[in-house]
């Protein structure tokens, strides 16, 4: 049974592409386009400033270039910044009126689009391409006040919300691809928690690459008003091609006065064939702002695709008493690069933060741990646990831990470590003893070193995760 | 700075005889130094502090030459009178005294006005101005199977009239098969606001054993950068310890090739710093083949407005399986103004690996200091005492029991 499992899932099953007409915008970027891409969202001019300001900037930043994977010359200038399925040129009022093509789609990636499948409890706003596709969930949502649509919905219906917080996480000055992702975005998932609510169910985006040569930049801005909580996922896959496409989201999170943001993401990208060509570059900016007292940010993530991930979810502890934390798996295999891990930076008082990040590499592969934990001066009394493990299988890959510590408050404390190691012969042969082929084996072990970060998930998007992990190491043992 | 530095550099090579392959081979390290200059924050490895500011603000502008011919008298220095050793003396960046009074004296060949013909590799610009400016070399060798009965103390001084200058030296130490050598090296200075740049070479044949112990405790106005290359035979050991105190600004940079099997590295520093210091140790420990070991140990003890950093890296290429690394720093930060930055990292491309790393950082544990005052000591004891003990844990991971004794008695440190 498992076997035919693994047989169905060993090679990427998301890989597929669906036809469907679209809209695009005309190839390359300079202000024309991001004119196109305003008008056709009707954006009021506010916004329209705010992209060619980014724009400007973006003129005389450039990229980065001391991460660790190194990737060609990206042609800025030869992909399609706007997508969109072309029956989605007056957009539909409810889920009857999607493209059926579309529906299909969705399905056949096991997103709860539809009625039956309402029963799972988890609203989801689908990206398709550029645009969000549809929102569940609205009705019992909206009677707590919870605002949960795509971003470009926000822009029109709930502006003073948008304008308030658009931008302040990650401002219009950040690194090169945050400030291009201001520039261009196209859409994302919004959400606002009103004071003093819980949110009732788990609020979900799916994202999707479907057309060629086309670059997603989604941006996602999930405020939660004083005292309230919400816990979100974001899922991701994209079809199988031989070029390399380029993912650049921004997400803006900002927890006000008690409130707690609990942000988990299960990526699973295409990350290219056995060679290592085409696949995805995911260098995403996500960053989390403890802005009120006694706040919480939490991000865990569950890297498996893409074939090269590249991001930082940060948390600024501005509150006192604020807490952050990371949870991370990355997991690499044949020619995927990872360089990945979080920013901690404490300014208030007694805020305390921890990160625990696993990385597993096999293959051809390289992972590297990279974050930075800085306690400033006024963040008296402050305290941070950094643990990061890699577990390395066969010597052609590579796993690096980069921390960057910095303590400048004699109240505070910092504590980091790290191992790497491999799978201990002996626990393999305990297991293999047991009856476990030594594939079964290795996924046993794994799923024990990576428990810790897995437990952090909701429970539907664990046992997804716990599969997805047995499968991304296929064919690395033996 | 442009400006003095060329001339300067014409000034050097008038005044001193280089061969054409000589002064070929200053020019392009002098060119690469013209390109990039002091190192900055740009760079990785000062990711954590701006030479060039540190230059500016402490030093301001500086001359690049320096004419030993007039002043070859010895400033008096004060020497090290518990131990019996052998003597190297540095005045200014020039060897001024070698004295193997201890040793055999077949056993140990002495080649002073070494020169160098080619880069072999680029390593950093502080590298470059030290080729360029440097004057001719010593290399020392030790014949095989023999170890040095005393150890050898390098003096590094200045003259009391040198200000406002750099000054480079550099020796390269060869030591042959089975061979036992170990080096202090101790900083009297005689002037301040002075760039002192050192490069060391250390070739260690199989077998062979090196302990290297750096002790910067004057206190001084000096800016400070050693780098001290080690490439290591199968079966060798080498020692560092690095005692970081003294100096204004002092960057200790260590790069370890580990080359044969079942070589080992241990590398171990204190960072005690009072005012405004601030110091850094880096470290590069190459695991290059099979079986080699490695251990580092780096404890701070922070007060006032100093600064230590902390860059420790592990590399372990594909082929060094069965490597073991490990990596510790700790640091306690006594003052709310000192601060404590570290970057322990991890490369590693073996699978049949043990490494790992842990860094703290934090104030000292009141619970301890209460226990200690519950039993009489006052405040001011108790803290002593636990700094003592904190600190003792280093000094005690020295193998050399004489010199063990002697940087106890330096740092006042009694068990």
């Amino acid at each position: 049974m498992r076997d035919k499992q693994i047989e169905d899932l060993k090679d990427y099953k998301y890989g597929f592409s669906t036809d469907i007409e679209s809209i695009k915008a005309p190839k390359g970027l300079n202000e024309d386009v991001i004119k196109f891409i305003s008008n056709i969202k009707k954006e009021p001019k506010w916004l329209l400033d705010w992209r060619l300001k980014a724009f400007e900037r973006l003129k005389v930043l450039k990229e980065p270039d001391w991460q660790k994977p190194k990737y060609p010359k990206i042609d800025y200038q030869d992909l399609y910044y706007y997508s969109a399925p072309k029956s989605f040129n007056d957009k539909p009022k409810s889920l009857d009126e999607l493209d059926p093509k579309l529906l299909e789609t969705y399905k056949k990636l096991g997103i709860p689009l539809q009625e039956q499948k309402r029963l799972n409890g988890i609203a989801v706003d689908a990206v398709f391409d550029s645009v969000s596709v549809a929102t569940t969930f609205k009705e019992t949502l909206t009677k707590q006040g919870i605002i949960f649509c795509s971003i470009s919905e926000a822009v029109q219906e709930h502006p003073e919300l948008v304008k308030k917080y658009l931008g302040t996480v990650i401002p219009l000055t950040d690194h090169f691809f945050a400030t291009l992702n201001s520039a261009v975005f196209t859409d994302g998932s919004f959400v606002y928690i009103p004071p003093g609510v819980r949110c009732p169910m788990e609020l979900s985006t799916y994202f999707r690459i479907n057309a060629s040569d086309t670059g997603q930049f989604e941006r996602t801005l999930i405020i939660a008003d004083k005292g309230s909580y919400v816990s979100y996922l974001e899922g991701c896959t994209a079809p199988m091609r031989d070029e390399n496409q380029l993912h650049a989201a921004n997400v803006e999170l900002i927890a006000l006065e008690d409130a707690e943001i609990k942000y988990s993401t299960v990526q699973n990208w295409y990350p290219g064939d056995k060679d290592g060509k085409g696949g995805i570059y995911n260098f995403v900016t996500k960053r989390g702002l403890c802005k009120g007292n006694n706040s919480k940010i939490s991000w865990t993530q569950v890297e498996t695709g893409s074939a090269i991930t590249w991001k930082y979810p940060s948390c600024i502890l501005k509150g006192d008493n604020s807490i952050g934390e990371f949870y991370s798996i990355a997991i690499t295999n044949n020619h995927q690069k990872a360089d990945t891990g979080t920013k901690m930076i404490h300014l208030g008082k007694n805020t305390k933060s921890k990160i625990i990040s696993k990385g597993i590499s096999a293959g051809y592969s390289d992972m590297t741990y990279r974050g930075l934990v800085d306690i400033s001066p006024n963040a008296t009394n402050s305290n941070n646990f950094t643990q990061c493990d890699s577990l390395l299988m066969g010597n052609k890959c590579g796993a690096h831990t980069v921390p960057y510590i910095k303590n400048k408050n004699s109240d505070s404390n910092i504590a980091h470590e790290a191992t790497t190691s491999k799978i201990s012969e002996e626990q393999l042969h305990y297991c293999q003893q047991r009856g476990l082929n030594a594939e079964e084996a290795v996924g046993l072990i794994v799923n024990g070193f990576c428990k810790e970060v897995l437990q952090q998930l909701p429970m539907e998007f664990a046992v997804e995760a716990q599969k997805l992990v047995g499968i991304s190491l296929e064919g690395s043992v033996g | 700075m442009e400006e003095q530095l060329k001339i300067d550099f014409e000034k050097n090579l008038k005044n001193f005889s280089y061969s054409d392959q000589e002064k070929k081979f200053k020019e392009i390290n002098f060119k690469e130094f013209l390109k990039q200059g002091f190192p900055n924050r740009k760079l990785e490895n000062w990711k954590f502090s701006d030479l060039s500011q540190i230059i500016k603000s402490n030093i301001g502008e500086l001359s690049f030459y320096n004419n030993y011919s007039k002043e070859n008298q010895i400033e008096k220095i004060e020497l090290i009178n518990e131990l019996e050793h052998n003597k190297l003396i540095i005045v200014d960046g020039k060897i001024v005294k070698i004295d193997f009074k201890f040793e055999d004296k077949d056993k140990i060949e002495v080649l002073v006005d070494q020169s160098e013909k080619t880069i072999r590799k680029n390593i950093n610009s502080l590298i470059n101005l030290n080729n360029a400016f440097s004057n001719k070399f010593c290399k020392i060798i030790i014949k095989k199977n023999y170890s040095l009965k005393k150890p050898l103390v390098i003096y590094h001084s200045t003259n009391k009239n040198t200000h406002f200058s750099n000054t480079n030296s550099r020796i390269d130490f060869k030591l042959e098969e089975n061979t036992c050598l170990r080096v202090i090296d101790i900083f009297k200075d005689n002037s301040e606001k002075n760039f002192i740049n050192i490069y060391y070479n250390f070739e260690l044949d199989k077998s062979s054993i090196l302990k290297n112990y750096k002790i910067d405790k004057t206190i001084n106005n000096n800016v400070k950068y050693s780098y001290n290359n080690v490439n290591q035979e199968a079966d060798s050991i080498s020692e560092t310890f690095i005692l970081s105190s003294g100096s204004k600004f002092f960057k200790n940079e260590i790069n370890c090739d580990l080359q044969g099997q079942h070589s080992s590295a241990f590398v171990n520093g204190i960072f005690d710093l009072d005012e405004e210091n601030h110091h850094e140790i880096k470290s590069n420990i190459n695991h290059l083949v099979e079986n080699t070991k490695s251990y580092q140990l780096v404890k701070s003890v922070l007060e006032k407005k100093s600064k230590a950093v902390y860059q420790g890296k592990i590399f372990v290429s594909s082929e060094a399986q069965k490597t073991d690394g490990y990596q510790l720093s700790n640091a306690i930060l006594l003052s709310e103004n000192s601060e404590f930055n570290a970057k322990p990292e991890l490369e590693i491309y073996a699978d049949d690996v043990k490494c790992s790393h842990g860094s703290s950082s934090g104030s000292l544990d009141e619970n301890s200091i209460f226990y200690l005052m519950s039993r009489g000591l006052n405040y001011k004891e108790a803290k002593k005492l636990l700094i003592n003990g904190f600190l003792l844990d280093v000094i005690e991971k020295i193998t050399d029991g004489e010199i063990k004794n002697l940087i106890k008695d330096l740092m006042g440190v009694k068990e």
